[in-house]
């Protein structure tokens, strides 16, 4: 349960090769030398190199996340660029892209400077998104184009929906200079209210304020229609109503430049779940009912839904041990979301793995522009191994985040991820 | 005694133990008639009144039912506020533990708070309402009330009028009525009666004459003067004039209908005070019967039996 590093030469031996660039799976070593794929299938590596038994597990592409909060800077108590770096390899990521909602926020060249500067010394890819507004005030636009510059790669005031309509429009049109995705936390402000989950039975039972679906599909209505209007990419993060799947499901048809975004949570959970009143299951846009749930599971299985992120959201004891209302939103996802997305749309909903697959490597990749082809001869290591049928639950033991807020522990998860290798790093869950 | 260690709502709470309550609670209520108004049913036990939100009557008839058991009380109040700048909620949930205390009667502004104490500590926990989800003792009290008067529960018609969204005292009536057979109606705003009620099986009608015609008694809730600014209602008169239980629209109904009100009352605004001090109104007898439910709750969670016996 470690990261070190590489040997020299690395053969990745007798595993189930599957590449979702390629669309082919098919049994093969795989050897990697000083960080990079060396050869695939024939070769001649050297005697001396170190030999990873991978015999009947799935070696794949490293995944990629499109939406994890590693709290930095400002909030290094719950999560640090390095610590999330591990709980991500933990997961099998390799890559990942880091909101802006920090402490300053990310909103100039400067702080995306220095994520880029910090993200060099951590083991895997770190991408900041850059703010929208100006101390995500929702009034004033960044200097995108600088920003994009020092290697933002896209735009987010994520955690705060852009409520003003001409705000959003304004974001949209000049993102197309750029021409990179904008991400606005959908969720209409004023319909939201004071709501804590989903507005339904269970929030009527529960006595807890409601939050209706309708806050997320009108606020996403209204940003497919911008989006149209504006020509600009649109990313639409954690979907999590049927409401807004039916919105981009109809738009994605005439506008190719609209993709989304679903988490494990909220394709795990239904809002029976808040019974309990944990607070770790306190996330925005709040977990919904288990139709919105089928109808997620739906959209990931017709292309509506393009890929998995996680939204990881680390916080400290003290903002969850507290009453519902004083509870932070959000949860940590990084080390669960593989065991958890695997059992619910491959074991419970019947998709092809390499499909799933897809949505946790290339599908992401494509929405930010990062390379495709990995398993090609030189380019660097992003592999991630899993035992796909191992079954396991999820206990505190798992967690390399800072912080532990996670309503998983506990539940049985379905598919294991063994290692995952980033460049020269190696992560082992054994 | 009861299926439950704690009294924490009355959603799926057993129809067998709500009885069980409301007949120990008749019998106390015998003791509450005597000169002697004390027995020691609950000696040696000590009960914390946790009040984290400003409440008059259910703390005095909780201290009141807990003394004339015997019990030991200790009362703690924090305002909300204070406590988001003090100490957190777990802190002082194990204080109170650490403390060796036998029950917590716990008042709180979140839903969920009485349930979220049980995680961490072993007392024995009360909910004297959370927030806007639940009230139970308040419910049982109401039901003891219509036991008295009617005899039954079974097949009574209620209708529950006001704002329902913000109520604990509608949710668990609503619980407690449903589940011992009664059958509800309730009546307010559009826009105060949450929509998903109709799975609880319970009628909505926004017509409050066509509800007094149907019902054998009213439980008239409070409309919070807070409510009005917040454009939930539009104004007092409009209220009163919609969904008022004025003694002009009670003399356009021929019947005898009971008319209940868990208090504090805004006369003049859901009620007028004039029907509140008829003779059909029984809000006073509530406040006895509150002393008594809690006496009967204390004494059947805090190791009583359900026969009280010889005191």
């Amino acid at each position: 349960m470690s990261l070190k590093n590489l040997s020299k030469h690395t053969v990745l031996k007798a595993g189930i090769i599957l590449d979702p660039y390629n669309k082919h799976t098919h049994k093969a070593d795989l050897w990697i030398k000083d960080g990079f794929i060396e050869g695939i299938g024939q070769f001649n590596a050297p005697k001396s190199a170190e030999v990873i038994d991978c015999k009947g597990k799935i070696v794949t592409h490293g995944f990629c996340d499109l939406h994890v909060h590693f709290r930095e800077p400002g909030r290094d108590d719950k999560e640090t660029l390095s610590t999330g770096s591990i709980a991500a390899m933990a997961g099998g990521f390799t890559r990942v892209c880091v909101m802006p909602n920090t402490n300053p926020p990310l909103d100039s060249p400067e702080s995306i400077n220095f994520i880029r500067e910090k993200a060099q010394k951590c083991p895997i890819h770190i991408h900041p998104i850059g703010a929208v507004t100006k101390a995500q005030n929702g009034k004033d636009i960044t200097e995108m184009a600088l920003m994009f510059k020092e290697g933002a790669v896209a735009f987010s005031d994520d955690g705060l929906p852009i409520q003003d309509g001409a705000m959003m429009r304004i974001a949209l049109e000049y993102s197309t200079l750029i021409d990179v995705p904008v991400i606005n936390h959908a969720e209409d402000e004023c319909l939201r209210s004071e709501g804590l989950m989903h507005e339904g039975i269970i929030s009527t039972h529960l006595g807890l304020p409601g939050n209706p679906d309708l806050a997320e599909s009108a606020m996403v209505y209204r940003d497919l229609e911008l989006a149209e209007f504006t020509g600009a990419k649109l990313h639409v993060p954690h979907v999590s109503s049927a409401k807004a799947v039916k919105h981009i499901r109809q738009m994605k048809r005439k506008n190719k430049n609209i993709t989304s975004e679903v988490t494990p949570h909220h394709l795990f959970f239904n809002d029976e779940a808040l019974r309990s009143y944990d607070t770790n299951l306190k996330v925005a846009p709040p977990i919904r009912t288990e139709s919105d749930r089928k109808a997620l599971i739906k959209a990931v299985k017709d292309g509506t839904i393009d890929c998995i992120a996680t939204d990881h959201a680390p916080h400290t004891l003290e903002d969850k041990e507290t009453t519902f209302d004083c509870a932070s939103f959000g949860m940590i996802g990084l080390e669960s979301a593989f065991g958890v997305v695997n059992k619910v749309l491959v074991k419970e909903s019947g998709m092809e793995l390499i499909d799933l697959i897809s949505l946790l490597t290339i599908n992401p990749r494509k929405i930010m522009g990062f390379d495709l082809d990995l398993f090609r001869k030189g380019a660097m290591a992003e592999i991630t191994v899993i035992d796909i049928d191992h079954e396991w639950i999820f206990d505190k033991n798992h967690i390399h985040s800072k912080s532990v807020n996670s309503p998983f522990i506990g539940k049985s998860l379905k598919g294991n991820i063994e290692l995952t290798i980033s460049g020269n790093f190696c992560h082992c869950n054994k | 005694m009861l299926e439950q260690k704690h009294l924490l709502g009355l959603e799926g709470y057993p129809a067998q133990d709500i009885q069980t309550i409301i007949d120990t609670a008749f019998n106390f209520r015998e003791v509450l008639e005597r000169p002697i108004k004390k027995v020691p049913s609950l000696q040696g036990v000590t009960i914390v009144n946790l009040f984290f939100e400003n409440s008059t009557r259910t703390r005095i008839s909780f201290e009141l039912a807990q003394k004339r058991l015997s019990a030991d009380t200790v009362n703690f109040s924090a305002s909300s506020s204070s406590l988001k700048k003090g100490e957190s909620f777990k802190d002082t949930a194990q204080n109170i533990e650490a403390m060796k205390i036998d029950a917590v009667v716990i008042r709180h502004p979140t839903p969920g708070a009485s349930k979220h104490l049980t995680e961490f500590i072993d007392a024995i926990i009360i909910n004297a309402g959370d927030g806007t989800h639940e009230h139970p003792t308040q419910a049982i009290l109401d039901m003891m009330s219509l036991y008295e008067k009617f005899g039954r529960l079974n097949g009574l018609k209620i209708g529950i009028i006001g704002d329902i969204l913000h109520s604990r005292v509608a949710l668990s009536n609503i619980y407690g009525l449903i589940s011992m057979g009664a059958e509800v109606t309730v009546c307010g705003p559009p826009n105060l009666i949450p929509s998903f009620l109709k799975d609880l099986n319970v009628n909505h009608n926004y017509n409050l004459d066509e509800v007094i015609d149907w019902a054998d008694a009213l439980n008239v809730l409070r409309i919070q003067r807070e409510r009005m600014g917040l454009g939930l209602v539009p104004s007092n008169r409009e209220y009163r004039t919609t969904f008022g239980i004025t003694q002009e629209r009670l003399k356009k109904h021929p019947k005898e209908i009971v008319i209940m009100h868990p208090g504090p009352i805004n006369r003049g605004v859901e009620i007028d005070g004039s029907v509140a001090d008829s003779e059909q109104a029984i809000i006073l007898d509530q406040v006895l019967n509150g002393v008594a439910s809690r006496m009967a709750i204390l004494y059947l969670l805090c190791g009583g039996k359900a026969n009280i016996g010889e005191n």
